[in-house]
């Protein structure tokens, strides 16, 4: 595992959402197949500094596959080749020596670029905040364990509830829908008990709010699933679609 | 030399049995009627735990929230990556637990460093916590009746943590992140992401507001309040490889620091038994594996020195299970502190494994044997695939190597009993506070702190403080905020205008090796006089050879982070001045002059059984030393055991 690799980056540069992006090439030599993808382009953007050219501009943060800050869109797959691997859980160990790799910001209208291979995801956080929660003030809660729920519910409720809220489902989507993501949030929560309460009306709201930030619809490709570094499967998409004409004729 | 004070700092700590002091505490504050709380606006920086179910547990009071982070989401907070799970003294497992107990094991887990009353009322509130989140949905495991599971974390002799999977702080997060975005959604909350803080505004000796940068329009801007809410997280990265988030760092809670602020014990950083050890220098960050493994994982290392056989084909007898040997009683489950240390004694001793020596064995081989594969992969399945990723090796056929990585930050800003910094109407919480775990944070504890105190503590103490407090209007405009935003300005152009040759990045290794090496797990005075002058001549070449390209007014990650690495490069003096200054060992602060004959730690309590709270006098001076001193009227100080 000793051998370094040489490698040729495409990488998407673009100054601004309003600004034209396009490719720039660079070569980078020696790099261990131990380092990380985004330890790569740390070296990457060493030298790119030592060379006076800007560094370029990629989100990420806890490096450990679990926060959904980091998402490139590698040779054409998001996160990369592997499955269930966030970007930064991806390693370079994967690559061949002299590989060519492209990387891209994730692509979707939903997303718009806010500069080189960062995007504008706050359309996630507005579908949650338009119900994907139980209505529990601080304060209010029995005992925990006056809830019971199946140990195979819950396990399956986790399932769902594992989403890190990525965006890979919508950038590997040809249509750029987000039903994977809203069907994970729907999923766990009409799954539990505790959700229940709420379950037709956060399912309405959801699914509007999704339409209205311009996400495309599902035509059941299943690219989302085979995208998703956490395993979220599409049954949850059916789970939704079911939970939203119960909620839509009841 | 440094400035001692004594009987400066009033901990507000309630009298009255321990039992009581909360409730009577709680009897006693001032209420705002919900008509009024809706004429107050509250600052709260950092959605973390802490963060989060601070602003929606203030917004469902009434109270009009505005909530800052610098990632794009509030849900991607640091929180998110705590793995193995929360205690509470729920005793569902009927294994003797009690709230007294889970408040006696965190004081001595803290090694007689944290402040009684407060502990006592964080073991109080716990149970609160677990119902708070079951209600929110939070999946954790259950039992095949339905009801909650539990495990064993380290420190303790009973089984009291409540977890998802290996990722409970998500799954916690994610809870807190639904609240808060539903009073996103009510109105009550603004959201502020990629937004950094970097200043505090002090009008008339109280907070007033602060100074951010938008992190996508490089845009300064002034956010005044009523009182701030600092829920920004620990400063591990000082070390530069911890494993912490790349993006969490110590600027706000050092620029409060520098408007007069308090620092609590700042040397007290955790470093945690059980990560990835360190592959190569382009490495960028540490991965942690869950103490919880320690549960079913044994921890051994060769009996021979540089044995370089497989670990699979060294027989049993030739194997020094050295925790089990060293503390029958606890075994793999002592605390972190001792975990830790006895990892680098053996390694320092040359029977360390791996390429470079620097590692140890953690082996499931008589868990899987025992419960099956299926078993483990339920319990730490993710964890398994997590450590294959990264290492290329499959931990359930081959043990794990594992070394001790800096992890988690005791010290942190002061706070009284209601969480108020020195700074009246500014409020700490969570990570970014010193109180709670002394010198050394038991497993499974971070996550029931910085919820208690979003959750329970701190709506109750806000209130009070507003209550009792008449406070002039302010605006964005008022000479103190234009001034903060010209200062900010003018350090951002001051670090653009250093043009130099040399990399914040490169810059900020070498603060970490040197911080590693003299104020990280071992310490001695020569040592930590050594790291004081280096990290002196480091600053001095930050502002003499960095290089951060681009311009301010823009999206610049760059500059971003050499202004974090700037206020690391001040803080880390500020450690090891702390850590110079406490002539003694105590939980994760080791220094080799005072140890046990058997290299355990031997502490001071004649004098220092105390809380090191330091004022800030300018960069590079000598900062005053206020003492805290620490009763312990419930536990008796003792010397820790775990044999």
């Amino acid at each position: 595992m000793s051998d370094t690799l040489n490698l040729t980056l495409k990488v998407w540069r673009q100054a601004g959402p309003d600004q034209p992006g396009e490719f720039r090439v660079y070569q980078l030599s020696d790099v261990s197949p131990d380092m990380s993808f985004l330890e790569m382009l740390d070296v990457l953007n060493e030298q790119l500094l030592a060379q006076g050219e800007e560094p370029v501009a990629f989100d990420h943060d806890c490096r450990e596959g679990i926060c959904g800050c980091c998402g490139l869109v590698i040779n054409g797959q998001p996160h990369g080749p592997l499955r269930e691997t966030t970007t930064c859980q991806l390693y370079m160990r994967h690559f061949k020596d002299g590989d060519t790799i492209v990387i891209e910001p994730w692509r979707a209208a939903a997303f718009p670029v806010v500069k080189d291979l960062i995007v504008d995801r706050t359309p996630l956080d507005r579908i949650i905040a338009a119900g994907g929660y139980v209505s529990v003030n601080t304060g209010q809660a029995p005992d925990g364990n006056a809830i019971p729920v199946p140990q195979e519910v819950a396990e399956k409720a986790l399932d769902a509830a594992a989403c890190i809220g990525c965006g890979a489902c919508v950038a590997a989507c040809k249509n750029a829908s987000a039903m994977l993501f809203v069907s994970a949030k729907v999923s766990h929560l009409a799954l539990l008990p505790q959700g229940h309460p709420e379950r037709k009306k956060r399912v309405l709201s959801m699914v509007s709010q999704m339409d209205a930030e311009g996400f495309g619809a599902c035509t059941n490709t299943y690219e989302c699933e085979a995208a998703c570094p956490e395993g979220v499967s599409i049954t949850n998409i059916a789970r939704l679609n079911r939970e939203y004409f119960k909620a839509l004729f009841a | 030399m440094v400035q001692v004070k004594e009987g400066t700092l009033d901990s507000k700590v309630p009298d009255g049995p321990i039992t009581e002091k909360w409730d009577r505490r709680r009897n006693e504050l001032k209420l705002i009627s919900p008509t009024n709380k809706r004429k107050f606006e509250i600052i709260v920086v950092g959605t973390g735990l802490a963060g989060a179910s601070a602003a929606a547990s203030l917004a469902e009071l009434g109270y009009n929230v505005k909530a800052f982070c610098i990632q794009d989401s509030p849900r991607r907070a640091h929180s998110i990556a705590a793995q193995g799970g929360i205690n509470a003294a729920k005793n569902y497992p009927n294994d003797g637990d009690s709230i007294w107990r889970l408040f006696y094991d965190t004081v001595k887990g803290g090694d007689f460093r944290s402040r009684e009353a407060n502990v006592y009322r964080l073991a109080q509130v716990s149970n609160h916590i677990i119902d708070h989140c079951v209600a929110q949905g939070v999946p954790f495991a259950r039992e095949y009746g339905g009801l909650l599971a539990n495990r064993t974390f380290g420190g303790a002799l009973v089984s009291r943590t409540f977890y998802c999977r290996g990722q409970t702080g998500q799954q916690l997060l994610l809870g807190a992140y639904s609240a808060l975005m539903r009073q996103v959604h009510l109105g009550k909350v603004t959201l502020y992401p990629r937004h950094e803080m970097l200043d505090l505004i002090v009008v008339n000796g109280t907070a007033r507001g602060i100074i951010t940068r938008d992190l996508i329009s490089g845009k300064l801007e002034a956010h005044t309040g009523h009182a701030v809410l600092l829920c920004t997280g620990g400063y591990g990265n000082v070390f530069y490889l911890s494993t912490n988030a790349k993006a969490s760092n110590v600027t706000a809670a050092w620029r409060c620091h520098k408007r007069g602020a308090f620092f609590a014990n700042p040397c007290f950083t955790q470093i945690h038994p059980t990560c990835i050890p360190v592959s190569g220098s382009y490495q960028s960050k540490l991965t942690l594996m869950s103490e919880s493994l320690r549960n079913d994982g044994r921890v051994w290392v060769p009996k021979k020195k540089g044995d370089t056989r497989h670990p699979n084909d060294i027989p049993e007898e030739e194997r020094d299970y050295y925790l089990e040997r060293r503390y029958p009683a606890y075994g793999n489950m002592v605390p972190r502190d001792v975990a830790s240390r006895a990892a680098k004694e053996r390694c320092d001793a040359g029977y360390g494994v791996g390429s470079t020596g620097m590692a140890v064995y953690l082996d499931f081989k008589d868990a899987l044997q025992r419960d099956g594969v299926d078993v483990i992969r339920s319990k730490y399945g993710n964890l398994f695939d997590m450590y294959l990723k990264i290492t290329n090796e499959n931990p359930y056929e081959v043990p794990m190597r594992i070394y001790p990585a800096v992890h988690y930050t005791m010290g942190g800003l002061w706070v009284d009993y209601h969480l108020q910094s020195t700074i009246p109407g500014l409020f700490v919480l969570g990570e970014a506070n010193f109180s709670d775990h002394g010198a050394n944070r038991l497993g499974a504890s971070a996550l029931m702190q910085g919820l208690a105190d979003g959750y329970f503590i701190i709506p109750y103490t806000l209130g009070d403080y507003l209550a009792a407090t008449t406070l002039e209007p302010v605006s964005p405009d008022d000479a103190a905020f234009q001034d903060g935003i010209k200062e900010a300005e003018g350090r951002l152009r001051k670090i653009l205008d250093v043009d130099g040759t040399e990399s914040t990045t490169s810059l900020h290794r070498q603060l970490g090796q040197i911080m590693w090496n003299h104020c990280g797990m071992a310490r001695t005075e020569q040592g930590l006089k050594e790291a004081r002058d280096q990290i002196r001549e480091l600053r001095e070449r930050f502002w003499t050879s960095v290089r951060v390209l681009g311009g301010p007014q823009t999206l610049n990650q760059s500059l971003e982070y050499a202004g974090r690495v700037a206020d690391f490069l001040e803080f880390a003096e500020l450690m090891v001045v702390d850590a110079l200054h406490r002539k003694e060992s105590c939980g994760c602060h080791f220094r080799e002059e005072y140890q046990t004959e058997d290299n355990e730690a031997l502490r001071d309590d004649e004098n220092f059984c105390y809380v090191a709270a330091w004022e800030f006098h300018g960069v590079g001076e000598d900062p005053t030393l206020h003492k805290e001193p620490l009763t312990f009227q419930e536990v008796p100080l003792t010397t820790r055991s775990y044999k």
